[in-house]
């Protein structure tokens, strides 16, 4: 969080013109990369991820293998090119972190005993960052996993919430995330309503943090109904050619 | 038109007649694979996507990658390796480790039943009569969810293809399709496949097939 103050809301709306509890506009592709055997496009604002997955295939290195269930493997990076000052390519320990609790955000979905020894493999490539990145990536590998034809108990959605000016709002972008007072990212799978990753940054007052709680899970369900929609949207226009 | 469904997706609440790619919480149906729906008979989802899982009996087409005596190791486009053993040459043949690769070379396509899955995912193949394809005719690869649509009811939709085509086309459980024949028949059939595969979801395949076959032959003739 950066130092200095600016005023982040303005007549009761943001310096997007959202309203508190508004997601960004979001873009769903399905299948865009025809190599792996799963992927995602994922647009959240000026979020773009991009996500492969392989697999489930032999797990490299051996000594690594499970015997008993097939071992996921997640991988988040961020493009050189995809913040304001160019990023240090190569992993760091930002993106180690994001890429551990991003797996263990979608571990609880994968039906993973199905395959024993096995490496289930997810590159998320964040393209543009505006804030939410982790999100937007493990929205992104939830919808690359299904299309990978991996059984799953349930999709798994993603969304940020957030403090601003003292109020909780939904889905921040950059400039709120930078002068704002705290924030949350949540996954969940959005049927259940049942939390598999849950971080926070900042501090919330606990009627605070209900109410925050609450905007995500509304949230992750919108998200939720677009992932869905887009599944289906691919099996369904190119029946009728002809 | 088939109905789509992506995991989690509620489908039923017969619990007794859930399937294949289904899982049952709360007395209820739910989809575990993205996929369309088939409900007659059981409920089951069909993935239209996915990794080859070796079955007892199946019939594959694998290459060998590696020779370990006395196994030749096989890939069968699944996520875990098969072997072969040596004794499937019969016990007449003095086989060692030496000249292994005069039976079978590295890189050697074959067809392959599979005899044998354990729980540690080992598994054991078992050579067809006629297994040597020795590089004749072309090899293409399909995902494995697909091979039922391109055999079809009955083996309607194969039939379809050997008689338009004029070719020899072998279907194998892991996706591997053989085909034998001249170079324009062979060309026609692997398009005609691919067609088959980016389609399967959809319903009245075989007519459309028989009519993309039937204008294609009109054109040229």
């Amino acid at each position: 969080m950066k130092e200095g103050k600016m005023e982040l809301i303005k007549d009761g709306k943001r310096l997007s013109g959202r309203g508190f509890e508004e997601l960004r506009s979001i873009k769903i592709d399905v299948g865009v990369l025809k190599r792996a055997d799963g992927s995602c496009y994922f647009e959240l604002g000026d979020n773009k991820a991009l996500a492969a997955v392989y697999g489930p295939r032999e797990m490299h290195p051996r000594h690594f293998q499970n015997a008993k269930r097939a071992v996921v493997k997640y991988r988040y990076n961020m493009a050189p090119f995809s913040v304001d000052d160019r990023k240090r390519p190569g992993p760091d320990r930002r993106s180690q972190e994001i890429s551990k609790v991003s797996r263990e955000a979608l571990d609880p979905v994968i039906l993973r005993e199905l395959y024993p020894k096995t490496a289930i493999e997810v590159y998320v490539e964040v393209l543009q960052s505006d804030a939410g990145t982790r999100t937007a990536g493990i929205n992104a590998a939830s919808v690359a996993l299904a299309d990978a034809g991996i059984p799953m108990r349930d999709l798994v959605s993603s969304v940020a919430i957030g403090k601003i000016d003292g109020e909780v709002v939904l889905d921040m972008d950059a400039k709120e995330d930078n002068f704002g007072e705290a924030d949350m990212p949540i996954a969940m799978i959005a049927r259940t309503n049942t939390i598999t990753l849950l971080q926070m940054d900042g501090r919330f007052k606990e009627e605070e943090f209900e109410r925050g709680l609450k905007l995500a899970m509304n949230g992750c369900r919108k998200i939720y109904e677009l992932q869905r929609a887009a599944l289906v949207e691919k099996y369904s226009k190119s029946g009728n050619e002809e | 038109m088939y109905k789509v469904v992506v995991p989690g997706d509620f489908i039923s609440t017969e619990v007794n007649r859930a399937g294949d790619g289904t899982y049952v919480e709360d007395g209820n149906v739910y989809a575990l694979k993205y996929g369309v729906v088939d409900d007659r008979g059981t409920i089951k989802v069909v993935a239209l996507s996915g990794k080859y899982m070796p079955v007892n009996g199946d019939v594959v087409i694998g290459k060998v990658v590696e020779i370990s005596f006395p196994y030749w190791i096989v890939d069968i486009a699944s996520p875990y390796e098969a072997r072969l053993r040596k004794s499937e040459f019969g016990r007449g043949e003095n086989i060692d480790f030496g000249n292994m690769c005069e039976y079978l070379d590295i890189d050697d396509l074959i067809v392959a039943k599979v005899m044998n899955v354990d729980v540690m995912m080992r598994i054991d193949l078992a050579l067809k009569n006629e297994f040597k394809m020795d590089g004749v005719g072309r090899l293409i690869e399909v995902s494995p969810t697909k091979v039922p649509r391109i055999i079809g009811r009955s083996g309607s939709m194969i039939r379809l293809l050997k008689d338009k085509c004029n070719c020899f086309i072998f279907v194998a459980k892991n996706g591997r399709i053989w085909i034998k024949g001249s170079s324009a028949d062979m060309d026609l059939a692997s398009q005609t496949v691919m067609k088959i595969a980016n389609e399967a979801h959809t319903s009245g395949l075989t007519d459309r097939v028989a009519h993309f076959l039937d204008s294609f032959k009109s054109e040229k003739g």
